[in-house]
């Protein structure tokens, strides 16, 4: 049994249409990856939360002035 | 070539391997322009100078042998002799190998092969930098150029090679047969070689050493990128018939095939390109908590890890993959630096070595039963047999000769740089020679400004 559906290539190629792993799964595919986009939208959205939130503290104001004349 | 469908065939086989050739160049250009813009400005033509070189070292070698070894190797020595009869129209000698009207597409393929041996070479190249003999790092870039890589290409990348035969090895774009053997012969020399001075404190804790140059470094892996995908084309045989590949397939549809003549397509693999590097970048975004060059090297290690199955995947799986393999190899880079006090100047054990191993593995579950090449009799694709290719790759071909070679280099002392010329700079002696001519050129306009001497007109 192949995951792909073949167990040989020796077949007629003018009948082979789909040859990707666990074919019948793609709702299910298309579900897994738009949970990845999503929680990595998430994930950057609480992340830069937080380093906007560290950064905030961290500017001296004479290096800040010196940026700013560096343009 | 008899009649026009194989002349047309034949010419348009030709021109396709030429233009990926032309595509894998700017891999090579992008290692450059990496390494120069991860090593620090003391060091800058030193590091150029050790990776340009690699270009004619391994290109005369390959010539002279490397190509040879791939068409002699195939079952050698474990399950059967050298192949004479399919390699003497390889050898140096042979009229294939030159100009010949009849025989149109044997530079092509050498010259496509030709730019995977430079990429193993540079992959080692970009973690030994800122130490490394230049002379040292040239012996390992033909030894894996020309001989350990062909040889893995021979067992695992033939469409008769022994692994693919027996262990049903399928490694379709290269996380084993480039990427993992680079990877491990990386790590047998860095094991070696050492860190550079100031990498670790003394209580161990590894440092940061920043690029000089972050934006030759982000342009550099963006070629990476770009040559790789020429590569994936590469390692597809454009057009074929059933007859053509010896009735290995029934009926009468012509089709591309990967390198194990198995059928595939460049929509295929183009699909499984992109999602395995957004994976890749995405993966490595979080894991890395926004870093920009790991960031930029996951979406390298996302193809990488994907690579295996590329040709069978579907792209949400390539991109899974790649998501899984970056979180795996990121996570193993710092443990390994930590845990072992190694210095891989660009992470290229991991990006290129643990992905290889990652992606192998995991070709083999998800690939589970499917046939590893149109030949009846051959193993199906299964995980036991990825994982021993992998350990072939990384371990056997790959990190022992590196680490056997840079032992017998150290003994000899021709390994590592003294540490006064680090500590002043591999570019130290051209760097004062430029200023010297400098001063003498500005004294001599200076003079002729104050009418001293001028030259004759």
């Amino acid at each position: 049994m192949s995951t792909i559906g073949y167990d040989s290539w020796a077949v007629d190629l003018a009948e082979v249409g789909a040859v990707y792993p666990f074919q019948g799964s793609e709702g299910l595919m298309v579900v897994l990856g738009v949970v990845f986009w999503i929680a990595w939208h998430r994930i950057q959205f609480v992340r830069e939360g937080a380093h906007l939130e560290k950064a905030k503290q961290m500017g001296d104001k004479d290096k800040i002035n010196s940026l700013l004349e560096k343009y | 070539m008899d009649g026009n469908l194989n002349a047309l065939t034949t010419v348009f086989t030709e021109f396709y391997y030429w233009v990926t050739v032309v595509f894998m160049f700017l891999i090579h250009v992008g290692f450059c322009m990496y390494e120069v813009g991860a090593s620090r400005h003391r060091n800058h033509m030193h590091t150029l100078m050790k990776n340009i070189m690699i270009i004619p070292l391994v290109t005369v070698t390959f010539f002279f042998f490397g190509w040879w070894i791939y068409w002699a190797f195939p079952n050698f020595p474990f399950f059967g002799g050298l192949n004479h009869e399919a390699a003497a129209a390889n050898l140096p000698w042979s009229q294939n190998m030159a100009t010949n009207l009849s025989d149109r597409i044997t530079g092509v393929f050498w010259a496509a092969f030709l730019l995977f041996s430079w990429t193993a070479a540079s992959i080692v190249s970009g973690a030994v930098i800122e130490r490394i003999r230049s002379s040292a790092l040239w012996v390992h870039a033909v030894m894996i150029g020309s001989v350990f890589w062909i040889i893995d290409a021979a067992w695992g990348w033939h469409a008769e090679g022994w692994m693919v035969k027996y262990l049903g090895y399928h490694d379709a774009y290269a996380s084993g047969v480039i990427h993992a053997i680079a990877g491990g012969y990386a790590l047998g020399v860095i094991m070696v070689l050492g860190p550079r001075l100031g990498k670790f404190a003394a209580d161990g804790t590894p440092r940061d050493i920043p690029p000089h140059n972050p934006w030759m470094l982000t342009i550099g892996i963006f070629l990476i990128y770009s040559g790789f995908w020429g590569f994936y084309a590469a390692c597809n045989i454009p057009v074929i018939s059933p007859e053509g590949i010896g009735g290995l397939l029934t009926g009468d549809t012509w089709t591309a095939t990967n390198i194990y003549l198995a059928p595939t397509s460049l929509s295929a693999i183009t699909f499984n390109f992109l999602m395995s590097l957004s994976g890749g970048l995405m993966a490595a975004y979080v894991v890395s908590k926004g870093d920009a060059f790991w960031t930029f090297s996951g979406g390298l290690a996302g193809i990488i890890t994907a690579s295996a199955g590329n040709d069978l995947y579907h792209p949400i799986q390539a991109m899974l993959v790649g998501a899984v393999g970056v979180v795996i190899v990121y996570k193993l880079h710092y443990w390994v630096e930590r845990r072992f006090k190694l210095d891989d100047a660009v992470g290229a054990v991991a990006v290129h070595g643990y992905s290889g191993i990652v992606g192998l593995i995991l070709a083999g579950f998800l690939l589970w039963g499917a046939p590893s090449s149109p030949y009846e009799g051959y193993a199906t694709v299964n995980p036991v047999g990825q994982t021993i290719g992998a350990v072939i790759m990384f371990g056997v071909l790959g990190w022992l000769p590196g680490f056997l070679i840079a032992k017998m280099q150290a003994a000899a002392g021709v390994l590592r740089i003294p540490v006064e010329v680090e500590l002043q700079g591999l570019d130290y002696a051209e760097h004062h020679a430029y200023e010297e001519a400098k001063a003498e050129i500005i004294a001599a306009d200076k003079a002729a400004l104050n009418g001293g001497s001028v030259p004759a007109e």
